[in-house]
């Protein structure tokens, strides 16, 4: 039997991808092997660690809990769309990304384009959080190499990054 | 961990929806997902098809009349806890959504098909029923309300037939001399909680005229216990005569216990104070 | 002059890879390129023979391309997989087959494997293979091994792998001897490393070059390499491993090869076309190693000052299901016990069991986490026996700084002794005591009861062998464009070893850091190596890059004095320009990476300065006899022994009365591992060990049932901590006592944040609550089960 497939068109870091997916293909998956977008990082696939969170619309969520095919029409955010292309040799990173390599907010780098999306996102709504509020920003993502400490400093970082213009 | 094969309709009207899960009997409504794509990818259900009804018009408005917060089937928790005429009008709303899991998913679970997936450990059927709410359901066959009361039929079973879509679901709104209160304690922070009280008092001349909280994780279903009258010690009995909280890897039925006396005299001081403090603004 | 970046915070280069989404993980190898996908059958039944398997109806499904079973596997492949570590007390060593023969031994267990147009269809697949089992009755847990009323392997007597006993001087006698005695039982639960990226292999054949490339996520290129080769009937120099960017390991990924390490590369040579297996989460709870689960029987006997006079220590050791990875858990348990101190005498004995669980290798710690678990929880016995304080009994049983090199008389996981080279803890507990506020704790104390709440403090030391051998390698390639590139063997998972051994190379060959890139794990650029494991890349590799570093530097001062004319002695080097100190006279490095080679061809305007008519004295050969052509150097570090870094960590508990909650109020480590190369990466291996210490000794557990099923195999169930459950700020200070045994004086650092933490939770919360904590990890409701057995009689 052969499986139904659906033809998707899915925005991303504004740019379209036309992809031929069955029902049952992931977010995560299509982002990443039909769009070839492999920053966003599968950690756990039931929606508890983060690492494959992605910006839909500008909002963070789980690209495991969703469907691409319901994707489609929406703005998808992937790491790889968050530094800024100023036709230099190499992207500008972004101001939480500059906070991370600033702050050592990453070891292995696994769960980092989760923690990445969220703050990304949580900065946008909170421009000045307090330490308890940066916790909070993070508080559903898991790390297992940082033990979180520098990427708590890393948000606030980041947000004073923001408001310096950078 | 992929999910098995299903088919998968994505109709564009409330009409065609309900005409879809009448034809498909195996049909499972797909709204936030954040629930029903784990036990896809886990393969622990498999439907034969998957009705997305994310395009629907008009299932995401929240609305705020004087007797109720109407939330259609497309809001998401998210968007429901930064809604402030419900949570000026039903502030049990918002305490309870903060403790629903993670912000991230937040952003994409509706309260309604939280309800709906009737899961005892959750903290907004629970809100539901101690509201005295109801959920309103439709079908080829017609549309009805189903009162919180007679929605939660066991462990992860609703009184929804199959080929029903929940619309919307409605909260009263907070009555005069009414307060408010909720805590749960989890193992992490977001977790689904080990214990979870929801308490409603209302006070008239600064006594305590009525009084019911409502507990999670600690029955197979959303329960209600009316503790009029009662101090917290004597709440905390009543409500463990209604509930046997089990034993799991996470916590002892002991435990359990201990924190349903626990939370149960927190949550009935809390709401208590709040009803007093907002009867005292009230007619201050 | 170039500015010393050893010891300096330099920010990390592989962050701006990383941070762009462009790393190179397992499950990213090959991705827009046609590769098929691997899923595996595991065994449902902890403990079954298998009768029969069909696998009729898995060729139907569109998109399946082939299945292997046991009878599928040929030759060496046939063969069990190898038992790593062969060690003389491992009687009783068992290993899996690649695909189970005809008996599976805990749930998870490969049996079939399946190779699919995508991993959706490969995992349909898998669902349609029918197994027929006659289940057997399985052993679970420490007590059930110990009684052995049934047996996991039916030809190991007793469910015992091993047995072994060290012992220094006669520590029962000491102990019938001691005007003090205690006995204690302490257990601790199995856990795992859970890293956020799980297994992951991909091959590809190329039957033109007759070569095989293997990605996986592991943790010893070099060893996958050659099992690869060797199972698979083919010659070393055919196989290529290369490591790319590895999402976390903390152990699990140094055993190998996993099943689908040599399943993969088997199935894209047979299949002609590359494949790919990505471990999801539920497989890597059940498939792949745990640890941590040991039993331990403590008798210790001491005088009225708290001195230990003799210990004596039995142990019990679950190793699951298979011991591939021989008894390196429970023999650096048995050691490094012994931390700081020096009892009078000491014996210890464990034995290793066999379980219906999954197999158990190093987890970050390895073994060392129970150790200190069980010496530091018997300083606190000692010191509550005698009434004295914690940190008293403490120093009077530490090994004094003027001792070093201590012998503890024993023999270590790598048959070496058990030498400690340097140390100082007398200055450590200092420190320590002035980090957390240890003196000024009862007035703390007695503020908070005033408020109704109850606090506890707690202390633990330990003392961790790092960097053992048996060796590691670099080499270092300086090309004419001045640029240098760095290999070494051992692979990296987060650890920022691009940047520190780019900073050690920098400083030691004076160029700068930028031109410096560091490759790890890549067999094509260095095939001798060990691997990742027991803190040892900095003091391995970190030495073998420096080495290989000054030789490089050393022909590049021996072309340049040629060069310049000069004695190599005159010269200097900073930023990539070699100079005769005090003159203008000066080459630049790639300059003389272009004289190093004499070349015939001029292929770009460098080399043309390198041409034979260019270069060279027309009497000599142009490569003299004992040397070769191009400016590189190459050496390797080997030493005779581990290098013993400490540390010890306190912890301030509140423990809620009424909901047994445990809420950490503050966390303090002094941390010792001699010079430090980057501290800011130090620091950051240190709270990431912290937090994992919280999740083992407060969240983290694998909870079997009874019938061997694992109850919590997801991140539902399984606790790891997020930022809401670990300290929100961790204090560190640095003590720092170079190693005497490697040239840049370093100790490894990546497992000391997790070592104490069993032991200074249970220290702690015993200290908040007056009640023995034995058992680790500890839960609110376990607390409150504590609580409730130990209510006074008249209220119990």
């Amino acid at each position: 039997m052969t499986e139904e497939v659906h033809d998707v068109r899915l925005q991303v870091n504004g740019a379209t991808h036309a992809v031929t997916v069955p029902a049952r293909r992931l977010l995560s998956d299509a982002l990443r092997h039909d769009c070839g977008l492999t920053g966003t990082h599968v950690g756990c696939e039931h929606g508890v660690c983060g690492a494959c969170t992605v910006l839909m619309d500008g909002r963070p969520v789980r690209s495991c809990l969703v469907l691409a095919v319901s994707a489609e029409d929406t703005e998808v955010t992937t790491v790889e769309g968050l530094a800024e292309d100023t036709g230099e040799d190499d992207t500008v990173l972004s101001p939480v990304q500059q906070a991370f390599s600033d702050c050592h907010g990453l070891q292995c780098g696994f769960c980092t384009p989760g923690f990445l999306t969220t703050i990304t996102a949580g900065l946008r709504a909170n421009p000045d959080p307090t330490e308890d509020e940066a916790r909070d920003m993070i508080a559903g993502n898991l790390c297992r190499c940082t033990g979180y400490q520098n990427i708590v400093k890393a948000v606030l970082r980041a947000a004073e990054l923001t408001r310096e213009g950078r | 961990m992929k999910p098995a094969p299903f088919a998968y309709r994505r109709p564009e009207t409330v009409e065609e929806a309900l005409e879809a899960l009448a034809r498909e009997p195996g049909a499972k409504v797909l709204a936030g997902g954040q629930s029903l794509v784990p036990l896809l990818s886990m393969r622990l259900a498999s439907p034969g098809t998957l009705v997305d009804v994310n395009r629907l018009p008009g299932l995401d408005q929240v609305t705020v009349s004087d007797d109720e917060v109407r939330v259609g089937a497309l809001v998401r928790h998210a968007d429901l806890l930064a809604h402030a005429p419900a949570g000026e009008r039903q502030p049990l709303l918002a305490m309870a959504l903060a403790h629903v899991a993670h912000a991230t998913i937040r952003n994409r679970g509706t309260t309604v098909g939280s309800i709906v997936h009737a899961d005892a450990a959750a903290e907004m059927p629970t809100v539901l029923a101690l509201l005295g709410g109801s959920v309103e359901v439709a079908s080829v066959r017609g549309r009805r309300t189903i009162a919180a009361a007679d929605l939660f039929a066991g462990p992860l079973e609703s009184t929804i037939a199959a080929d029903e879509l929940a619309l919307s679901a409605g909260f009263p709104v907070l009555g005069p001399g009414e307060g408010v209160g909720f805590a749960e304690v989890a193992r992490r922070h977001g977790d689904y909680a080990l214990c979870g009280v929801a308490g409603l008092v209302r006070v008239e001349d600064d006594a305590v005229t009525e009084a019911r909280l409502g507990y999670l994780s600690v029955a197979d279903v959303p329960t209600v216990v009316d503790v009029t009258g009662c101090d917290p010690a004597e709440a905390a009995a009543r409500a463990l005569e209604r509930i046997e909280p089990g034993d799991d890897i996470h916590a002892s039925a002991a435990y359990r216990a201990q924190l349903v006396k626990v939370l149960t005299r927190r949550v009935l001081t809390a709401a208590t104070d709040d009803a007093r403090s907002r009867d005292a603004r009230r007619t201050g | 002059m170039t500015t010393k970046l050893f010891g300096t915070r330099v920010p990390r280069v592989e962050d701006q890879r990383l941070l762009r989404g462009r790393g190179t993980y397992a499950d990213d190898v090959l991705v827009g390129q046609r590769v098929l996908h691997a899923a595996v059958l595991r065994s449902p039944h902890a403990h079954a023979r298998i009768l029969d398997i069909d696998v009729s109806e898995v060729l139907d499904v569109e998109g399946v391309h082939a299945v292997w079973t046991f009878d599928d596997l040929t030759g060496p492949m046939a063969e069990p997989l190898p038992l790593l570590i062969p060690h003389p007390a491992l009687t009783h060593g068992r290993t899996q087959f690649a695909l189970a023969k005809d008996e599976v031994n805990h749930v998870g267990e490969a049996i079939a494997f399946v190779v699919a147009e995508d991993r959706y269809v490969a995992e349909d697949a898998v669902g349609r293979i029918r197994v027929d089992y006659e289940f057997l009755e399985p052993v679970v847990g420490i007590d059930a091994a110990r009684a052995a009323t049934r047996l996991v392997h039916d030809d190991v007597p007793g469910n015992v792998g091993a047995r072994l006993e060290q012992e220094n001087g006669d520590a029962r006698a000491a102990i019938a001897a001691a005007p003090h005695t205690l006995s204690l039982d302490l257990t601790v639960e199995r856990s795992a490393c859970q890293p956020l990226e799980g297994r992951g292999t991909v091959a590809r054949w190329d039957p033109d070059l007759g070569r095989m490339t293997v990605w996986t996520s592991t943790q010893t290129s070099t060893g996958v390499r050659g099992c690869v080769a060797a199972k698979l009937g083919l010659d070393l120099g055919q196989v290529d491993v290369i490591t790319p960017d590895v999402g976390g390991g903390f152990g699990v990924k140094i055993n190998h090869p996993w099943p689908e390490e040599l399943l993969v590369p088997l199935a894209a040579r047979i299949l002609g076309v590359p494949v790919k297996f990505t471990e999801d989460r539920r497989e890597h709870f059940i498939s792949s190693a745990h640890e941590r689960g040991q039993q331990h029987h403590v008798e210790v006997g001491f005088d009225d000052g708290g001195r230990v006079l003799g210990l004596d220590v039995q142990f019990w050791h679950d190793h699951g299901a298979y011991t591939p990875y021989g008894l390196i858990v429970p023999i650096i348990t048995s050691t490094q016990l012994l931390g700081p101190y020096k009892p009078g005498a000491y014996r210890v004995v464990f034995e290793s069991l066999y379980t219906n669980t999954v197999m158990v290798t190093p987890y970050r710690g390895a073994g060392r986490p129970q150790g200190c678990f069980v010496m530091e929880r018997t300083m606190d016995a000692i010191a509550a026996t005698l009434g004295k304080d914690r940190t008293e009994v403490r120093a009077a049983n530490f090994i004094q700084p003027d001792e070093f090199p201590y012998d503890q008389g024993l023999v270590f996981q790598d048959g070496r002794e058990l030498e400690y080279d340097s140390g100082d803890y007398p200055a450590s507990l200092e420190k320590l005591k002035a980090l957390v506020g240890w003196d000024e704790f009862e007035a703390f104390r007695a503020e908070m009861a005033a408020e109704g709440r109850r606090v506890g403090i707690g202390l633990a030391c330990y003392v961790e062998g790092t960097g053992v051998g048996p060796y590691e390698g670099a080499h270092v390639h300086v090309e004419t464009s001045g640029k240098v590139k760095v290999a070494t063997g051992l692979t990296t998972q987060g650890q920022g070893h691009q940047t520190a051994f780019a900073q050690i190379v920098a400083d030691e060959l004076g160029v700068p850091f930028e031109m410096v890139e560091v490759t790890t794990g890549d067999t094509r650029r260095m095939p001798y190596a060990v691997g990742t494991f027991a803190s040892r890349a900095a003091v391995m590799s970190g030495s073998a890059v420096h080495l290989a570093a000054k030789a490089a530097r050393e022909k590049a001062f021996r072309i340049a004095a040629e060069a310049l004319e000069a004695s190599v002695d005159d010269l200097e080097i900073s930023d990539g320009v070699i100079r005769v100190a005090g003159t203008d006279s000066a080459i630049d490095l790639g300059t003389v990476a272009v004289l190093s080679n004499p070349l015939r061809y001029a292929f770009d305007e460098a080399s043309k300065a390198a041409t034979q008519f260019s270069v060279g004295d027309p009497g000599k050969p142009p490569v003299a006899e004992d040397d070769e052509p191009g400016l590189e150097g190459k050496d390797f570090y080997s030493p005779e022994r581990s290098t013993f870094a400490s540390g010890m960590h306190a912890v301030i508990v509140e423990t809620d009365p009424d909901t047994a909650e445990i809420t950490i109020l503050k966390y303090a480590v002094v941390h010792d591992c001699g010079h430090l190369i980057n501290p800011m990466i130090v620091e950051g291996q240190i709270h990431g060990g912290v937090a994992q210490g919280v999740g083992g000794a407060l969240y983290e557990r694998m909870a079997y049932d009874e019938s061997g099923q694992l109850l919590n195999a997801s991140f539902m169930d399984f606790l790891m901590p997020y930022v809401t459950e670990v300290p929100a700020g961790i204090d560190i200070d640095h003590l720092e006592t170079p190693s005497p045994l490697n040239p840049l004086g370093i100790k490894g650092a990546g497992e000391a944040g997790v070592i104490p933490s069993a032991a200074v939770f249970a220290a702690a919360i015993e200290d908040a609550e007056g009640i023995p904590i034995t058992a680790m990890p500890i839960s609110p409701s376990e607390l409150f089960t504590l609580r409730e057995a130990h209510l006074p009689e008249e209220t119990a």
